[in-house]
């Protein structure tokens, strides 16, 4: 089983890129869990056709801590296995122990022994990693490879060099891997060779340019995926790519995060390029 | 019955050939560079040099600042400083403790600080132990739901005059607004609650956790109810009851004729917090722990404060007088010169008796933020020598003297702790009192003054803050007093060397030891427990 965590800049679209991507996966036969680490719990909306999931914290608030896997996981698209952290309202509490307490959860009722037979599980976390909760899934004996969705927009690149720099301390002491970075085009000038030229300079890759596509938000009204709303879609064959590169890829790396001067001169250095 | 003379060079051994110097060097050979450096400036030696205006400067000590991680010091916590040393001894206010179990547990009826109500039907809330019993679920969804229940709980049970929260570190972690739900219960339940943000780490000791309690009291409580008091009215701060110090210096004071409005907190209740602005005097035991206290209720109401001491007969006897010639009453002063004369000769029968058994014997206290200069006093009229000590969580005034307040550095850590802004309080300001206050100074009478421990200490002692274990040990492999005091944490690895050790915190299971009455009752304990063969067969006979 491959564990695989999708970090990202907040409202970047991580969660909808995991779950198309898990999506596209499940069209191709295989078996995928996707556990949302988001204390707004709406990592498995569009898998599950709403916001129907009882989160693991919920139900361990309810049923204390007698709880069947059954009680926190549920099948969505193509037999998907949705979970929901959850996690505290905002301003209250501390979401970072939420994710650490439902993933231990998970993990003691479990969700990720080999009789489940998973080809693959998604963690889905919030936008910035602001502590050492938003880490879990990345700490040693968790998720091994990590994707990056960011665009050509400033604030998303330092976002994603700032996950590199979470990831290289991890990478250090446990085995996580970057495996690439996601671009979730915003048309922004010159974006797929600034992304290439960013990810180079990372020492990784970029694994695929998703394209801008208002398909995705009138699946989404739907509370669906594309493939599932129409599989004939092109943006649906742009995940079915994505997919089919991450599936072969072979290339990860402990990434090489860019001083901020470094950054800022790619940006001018692309951002400039059309402009003149 | 002076106390160790403080022109005196110390003996630090019975023979005399140890020095202070060497004993210090040899102690800090052993740390790296680092600690050293710390540990130099908290380690000194008492060396003063007298000025040729006739001054004393003492040397500059290092004080609270961090503990070295892994050292095993001393010290205690914020949270413990505030729940358990300054509002642990009120007897009839509700204090929950928001956090784990574990630290309202550990944190209850630890302190011997007793306390005793009228009668069965009076409020006595010390033997319970409130918590909020946070779990996992509260630490992720926050805690301030089940905070509210719990008050709502103690008062549906109790309907007790107050309830005061106190934060534990989780609650700091995670955000919880104590002082908001405080404040809608207050509304809501329509007695005083208040909250204290005394997360444990807030501070470098405990000392931080008094600061925090003294703000709140003095915001929320004092100053509440305006029921006039008598003219010879005070209030003793920093007197926590330990052992029944309190009942002790109580029944004293009455006999004296004066009126003890309120203890700052040895059997205290909440009434009389309330009130203790309309004592004409503040007197202070403990500078470090509550002269918070005592600075913003003269910045408030214009009441001014003198430091006292009541351990020991002779400090006694002079807070005492102290006392009377601020109130400048001839009766006053006879009646407290009457009381003095009563208690007397049995202080000096006592002293007769264990005098001759313990004089000249060498003693090291390490203990408090006030009481390891207090007891010297006791000491001294043993004629025991205090060859070292230290305060485990004191600040350099306690150490220097008041004098240096305006030269100690504000680091990172104390601009952490509030400090509150007092202005005069437009209708309850006693002028006249300031006036009197003024007119005294002229006649030489000292206000707020406190000299600190250092002044009083032999030449050449040894001066240690915020002692560690290893420290601890090699003082007594190297020097072997007679008699180290310090708490429980580290009794019994002194006794294990074969010196005895007094707990100064809690007095193990002894006291009262304060006034005249307690004196006695100290120069006994000390002989019976410094005096015990046992401390000769510590060895196995294998080992002999």
């Amino acid at each position: 089983m491959r564990k695989v965590a999708i970090y990202g800049k907040g409202g970047i679209g991580k969660s909808t890129t995991t779950q198309n991507t898990v999506a596209a996966l499940a069209e191709m036969g295989k078996k995928v869990m996707v556990v949302g680490c988001d204390p707004k719990a709406d990592s498995t909306r569009l898998l599950l056709g709403g916001l129907a999931q009882k989160s693991v914290l919920d139900t361990i608030r309810d049923e204390g801590e007698d709880i069947e896997l059954d009680d926190i996981r549920r099948d969505g698209f193509g037999s998907c296995k949705c979970v929901e952290s959850g996690g505290p309202e905002p301003g209250v509490g501390c979401a970072g122990r939420g994710i650490i307490t439902s993933i231990n959860m998970l993990e003691q009722l479990g969700a990720y022994d080999e009789s489940e037979e998973l080809d693959y599980a998604f963690y889905d976390v919030l936008g910035d990693v602001v502590c050492g909760g938003f880490a879990m899934p990345i700490r040693q004996g968790k998720a091994q490879e990590i994707y990056i969705v960011c665009s050509g927009e400033m604030m998303a690149m330092y976002a994603a060099n700032n996950i590199c720099k979470g990831i290289m301390k991890f990478a250090e002491s446990g085995g996580v891997r970057l495996g690439g970075l996601i671009c979730n085009s915003r048309n922004v000038d010159n974006e797929s060779e600034m992304i290439q030229e960013f990810a180079k300079r990372l020492g990784t890759q970029m694994i695929h340019f998703v394209p801008r596509d208002n398909d995705v938000q009138r699946a989404e009204i739907r509370k669906m995926t594309v493939i599932d709303w129409n599989p004939e879609a092109p943006q649906a064959d742009e995940y079915r790519t994505l997919d089919r590169n991450i599936d072969n890829n072979e290339l990860f790396v402990i990434p090489k995060p860019l001083e901020i001067e470094e950054l800022e001169s790619l940006l001018l250095e692309y951002g400039l390029l059309e402009a003149a | 019955m002076a106390p160790d003379s403080p022109e005196q060079a110390v003996e630090l051994t019975p023979d005399g050939t140890l020095t202070s110097e060497a004993l210090r060097e040899e102690l800090l050979k052993a740390y790296p560079k680092k600690s050293r450096r710390k540990r130099e400036k908290q380690f000194i030696i008492n060396e003063k040099t007298v000025n040729e205006d006739g001054t004393v400067t003492l040397p500059q000590i290092g004080a609270n600042t961090r503990t070295i991680p892994g050292i095993l010091t001393q010290r205690g916590c914020t949270y413990a400083g505030c729940k358990g040393v300054i509002l642990g001894p009120t007897r009839d206010i509700v204090n929950i403790t928001h956090g784990p179990i574990g630290c309202g547990y550990y944190s209850w009826l630890t302190r011997r600080n007793q306390t005793s109500a009228p009668s069965d039907d009076h409020e006595n809330y010390m033997t319970y132990c409130f918590s909020t019993d946070m779990q996992d679920e509260n630490i992720i969804f926050g805690g301030e739901k089940k905070l509210a229940a719990a008050i709502q709980e103690a008062y549906d049970i109790f309907q007790p005059k107050a309830i005061a929260v106190f934060s534990t570190c989780p609650v700091g972690l995670i955000g919880d607004d104590v002082h908001q739900v405080a404040k809608d219960m207050k509304e809501k339940l329509g007695i005083n609650i208040f909250g204290f943000s005394c997360e444990g780490y807030k501070g470098v000791s405990q000392s931080a956790g008094h600061h925090i309690a003294n703000n709140q009291v003095f915001k929320h409580v004092v100053g509440t109810d305006n029921t006039p008091r008598s003219k010879f009215s005070i209030n003793l701060l920093g007197e926590y009851n330990i052992g029944g110090d309190a009942f002790v210096l109580e029944d004293l004071l009455e006999r004296c004729g004066i009126e003890l409005v309120s203890t700052f907190s040895g059997n205290s209740t909440y009434d009389q917090f309330a009130n203790a602005h309309m004592a004409n005097l503040n007197a202070v035991m403990c500078h470090r722990s509550i002269n918070y206290v005592a600075d913003m209720i003269e910045k408030k109401y214009g009441t001014p404060w003198i430091k006292v001491n009541f351990i020991g007969a002779k400090s006694t006897a002079k807070s005492l007088r102290k006392i009377g010639e601020y109130f400048a009453d001839e009766k006053l002063m006879e009646q407290i010169e009457k009381v003095i004369s009563e208690e007397y000769p049995a202080v000096f029968e006592a002293q007769k008796q264990y005098k001759p058994k313990l004089e000249g014997k060498r003693v090291m206290l390490f203990v408090g933020g006030s009481r390891a200069h207090h007891y010297q006093d006791l000491f001294g009229e043993l004629g025991m020598k205090t060859v070292a000590a230290g305060y485990e969580f004191a600040h350099r005034d306690d150490y220097e003297g008041r004098d240096v307040i305006p030269d100690i550095k504000i680091d990172a850590d104390s601009r952490n702790i509030e400090e509150l802004h007092v202005d005069a309080d437009p209708d309850m300001y006693d002028s006249d009192k300031v006036r009197d206050k003024w007119a005294k100074e002229e006649k030489g009478y000292s206000f707020a003054e406190y000299d600190g421990m250092m002044t009083q200490m032999a030449e050449k002692a040894l001066v240690i803050d915020d002692i560690n274990h290893y420290e601890s040990e090699e003082l007594i492999k190297r020097v072997k007093p007679d008699l180290f005091c310090a708490g429980i944490k580290e009794k019994y690895v002194v006794q294990k060397m074969g010196v005895p050790c007094k707990q100064l915190h809690s007095y193990d299971y002894g006291g009262p030891y304060a006034g005249f009455r307690g004196a006695i009752e100290f120069y006994k304990d000390i002989d019976r427990l410094v005096n015990a063969k046992v401390w000769k067969m510590i060895k196995a006979p294998w080992d002999e």
